[in-house]
């Protein structure tokens, strides 16, 4: 494995710990502007925000990472990309901005004006991952030349794109379910463990038939990365297929232990069937990861400060997921 | 690098919308970062002073302060996110070009960033969480990680100004990177100490400036009366330490960024005993209207009258910035806004020296309130002197900034977008914040109010079944 390699496992860590945890988030979001306005609405929104109140920030981190290893480390794919695909990458920004502002003035507004900051918080959730979709499903199918300078509309506005979006918005959904399935439990508030059972079920449902869907997408506009998922990544595909078949076994049982890891094991999976299928290009057709790669020292820097970040953060983060599980002090 | 050339339809046009949406939200955002770097050590003085002494004023200060913490640190967050989205939607063909050395320096903030979010949050749980000095401790990461996040992203900066740690391949790309080279780079030094210490002093006195009000409106009890004094302290005493480290990096600006300096002090013809300009149009080789005093823009660079400053006109004149006047009157401005902060600093000084009290009259307040707005005018204009003093350059003598900038079309429609979102966003956080203020003073004991990371305020009544 190159050092170029090494670096892009690192940018792929990165995708990773976005997709589940910003995922989980998002798919919160949208579960809130869902819920309506009844009593056990109010309370299935009360849960969500005990869930990612304190970690919601920390989540949306990984975005940031991702952004900055990939000018760092691959600048010419980062600039391939934002050139071609500067439509929905806005759009996904300004998602990003409403989200987080809505969410924390709904915190921190007097309760008569939280409806509409609710409301901005639901809708951002879905949009932001559906155009992020769009990106990944544009990227798929080879839309971006490596100099960049791709077409901005129809790059991203093809089936591959959409069904990629889409598939990206039930997963957020159906990952978040799963979350606060466990939350629920964890809570001893039987009727919300329901609710939430119920959805995860749906929502896994709706987000296979996407999944079916995008392999159809993939073979019909993205014949490389379809031979390399149903080639080396084959097992991985497989794994996320019983992984995902393992959750809805457990939800019909009624039985939530397990489940989470399952889910996620679910989400893992699949991200890296993407990444080995994709291997050796960084935008499948039109640049390699060799070709990307930036001055060599740089790739150094990036492996040492994510050692580092990884040695200090993960900790911190840690001691933070403890004390939002521990009780409060008399 | 690739050829973009063919796509600009309208390239002046796209750099301009590019360059006001940089500026504007780069403008909201160093006011966030502010308090980011800030407010966190201003909040620890006051729950450390509320422990020592068992200061139940000073710990409800702390308490408070750590709420509106959260919350422009939420916001600063998100303008912070567009920004970095920002580098490779306006200016692709800087990090194409350059972004294998420019990014190294967000790679580090990137772990002060995730520091502080952890700890915010880890602060604002602890006080329920957390036993006395340790929910203390808990909060000197967010301060560190502040200062730590500064220092990377002003390398970053700095860098644009003077490059240096790499060499230029037969590509035009970047090859063999030195990446310590590259973070401390000599304007790394002056601009990060003059930035921190202007985060104190926007950040001081803009939270005492919320107190000097209430106190102008009648509440002069002790708790006002110690929310005014924390935060104006800190910025008193960082005023006259601003004044020094401002005067050494304009020396420094002088010896390394000789055409920038030019700009700022209006300098045409190269040579010694130059004028110093207070004030004044720049424009055909001559400063009209200003305040001229002879031979001290030699002395104050050099320390001599006799050294030699050079003139805008040995630049060539696509090597210069477009707007001199600009440059020299937001420098000027801060100049002037930092020495009325000083004289405020002193005169707080000599009154607390005399009788340990404010000095009584309301015009003391009445400055202190405006003080705060000086403050970021002056932080604004800084940054004006920093970015349209490196025109038209956006990596000094390896790139100009026409091209850098995206072929991408509907700029200025992003732009406007952009404006009519963070204006919103302006409005409605100082909705917030002001409603905070008004309920923890309808209810007084209860001081709980929620913030972005906080628990829910009261834990018992949600998640039980019926």
């Amino acid at each position: 494995m190159s050092k170029a390699d090494a670096v892009a496992a690192i940018l792929w860590i990165g995708v990773t710990l976005y997709a589940v945890f910003a995922g989980a988030d998002f798919g919160a979001g949208m579960w809130d502007l869902l819920a309506g306005h009844g009593e056990r609405g109010e309370r299935a929104r009360a849960l969500i925000d005990r869930s990612i109140a304190p970690v919601w920030e920390a989540n949306h981190v990984w975005l940031i990472f991702v952004l900055v290893v990939l000018w760092t480390a691959f600048p010419q794919a980062f600039s391939a990309v934002m050139t071609t695909l500067y439509v929905p990458l806005s759009l996904a920004a300004l998602g990003i901005v409403l989200r987080g502002s809505g969410f924390a003035f709904r915190h921190a507004l007097p309760g008569p004006v939280r409806g509409p900051a609710t409301r901005v918080f639901g809708i951002s959730s879905l949009l932001t991952p559906f155009f992020m979709g769009t990106v990944v499903g544009a990227i798929a199918s080879g839309k971006v030349p490596a100099d960049g300078g791709g077409d901005p509309i129809t790059s991203w506005t093809g089936v591959l794109p959409l069904v990629t979006g889409a598939l990206f918005v039930v997963t957020c959904a159906y990952l978040a379910a799963v979350f606060l399935v466990r939350d629920a439990g964890a809570a001893d508030d039987a009727d919300l463990e329901r609710y939430f059972v119920r959805r995860a079920l749906v929502s896994a449902a709706v987000a296979g038939a996407a999944a079916l869907g995008g392999v159809l997408a993939l073979h019909a506009d993205a014949r490389f990365v379809y031979d390399g998922l149903t080639g080396d990544g084959l097992p991985l595909v497989i794994l996320s297929g019983i992984c995902g078949l393992a959750v809805l076994a457990l939800l019909a049982r009624g039985s939530a232990r397990g489940i989470r890891p399952l889910a996620v094991g679910a989400v893992v999976a699949v991200v890296w069937g993407f990444f080995v299928a994709n291997h050796p290009y960084m935008l499948p057709g039109s640049l390699k990861i060799e070709d990307a790669a930036g001055a060599s020292a740089s790739l150094t820097a990036v492996i040492v400060v994510f050692g580092i970040a990884g040695a200090v953060c993960l900790p911190s983060l840690g001691l933070l997921y403890a004390l939002s599980q521990r009780r409060a002090l008399e | 690098m690739p050829d973009f050339t063919p796509l600009i339809a309208d390239a002046g046009s796209n750099l301009l919308a590019a360059r006001y949406q940089m500026a504007f939200t780069l403008a909201f955002h160093i006011i966030l970062a502010c308090f980011g770097v800030a407010f966190p050590a201003v909040m620890l003085i006051a729950e450390y002073r509320g422990r020592k002494r068992g200061d139940e004023d000073a710990l409800r200060l702390a308490r408070r302060w750590s709420k509106a913490v959260a919350v422009l640190f939420a916001v600063g967050a998100v303008s912070g996110t567009v920004l970095s989205f920002e580098f490779g939607l306006l200016w692709p063909g800087m990090m194409d070009r350059f972004g294998d050395a420019f990014g190294i320096a967000f790679a580090i903030e990137g772990i002060f960033f995730f520091l502080e979010a952890i700890f915010i949050a880890i602060y604002i749980y602890g006080w329920e969480r957390l036993p006395g000095w340790a929910h203390f401790w808990s909060g000197v990461p967010i301060a560190i990680s502040g200062i730590g996040g500064a220092l990377s992203v002003i390398a970053a900066n700095s860098w644009m100004n003077t490059p240096a740690g790499f060499t230029l391949g037969s590509d035009g790309r970047v090859s063999d990177v030195h990446p310590l080279d590259v973070l401390f780079n000599t304007s790394t030094w002056h601009e990060f100490v003059h930035m921190w210490i202007a985060a104190y002093i926007v950040t001081g006195f803009l939270v005492a400036s919320v107190y000097a009000v209430a106190m102008l409106r009648g509440r002069r009890d002790r708790y006002h009366r110690l929310g005014f004094l924390i935060p104006f302290t800190v910025a008193a005493i960082a005023a006259p330490i601003q004044i020094a480290v401002g005067d050494f990096a304009a020396r420094d600006v002088f010896n390394d960024q000789p055409t920038k300096f030019a700009a700022m002090e209006c300098v045409y013809q190269s040579g010694d005993n130059q004028t110093e300009h207070l004030g004044g149009i720049c424009t055909d080789g001559e400063v009209k209207g200003s305040i001229p005093l002879p031979g001290v823009d030699s002395l104050l660079a050099g320390f001599s009258t006799g050294t030699v400053v050079k003139g805008l006109e040995g630049v060539p004149a696509d090597e210069q910035p477009p707007t001199p006047t600009t440059i020299h009157l937001a420098f000027d401005a801060m100049v002037g806004l930092g020495f009325a902060m000083l004289g405020l600093a002193v005169w707080f000084a000599a009154a607390w020296r005399r009788g340990r009290d404010l000095p009584a009259t309301p015009w003391f307040l009445r400055a202190a309130a405006v003080a705060g707005i000086a403050a970021v005018l002056a932080l604004e204009c800084g940054w004006m002197v920093t970015e349209i003093g490196r025109q038209p350059w956006i990596v000094s003598g390896y790139m100009r900034t026409a091209d850098a900038v995206t072929p991408a079309q509907g700029l200025w429609w992003a732009f406007g977008l952009t404006l009519a979102v963070y204006v919103s966003l302006a409005l409605i956080t100082g909705v917030v914040l002001r409603g905070m203020a008004r309920r923890w003073r309808e209810h007084d004991a209860a001081s709980d109010v929620e913030a972005p990371y906080s628990p829910p305020s009261a834990p018992a009544s949600v998640g039980k079944a019926p």
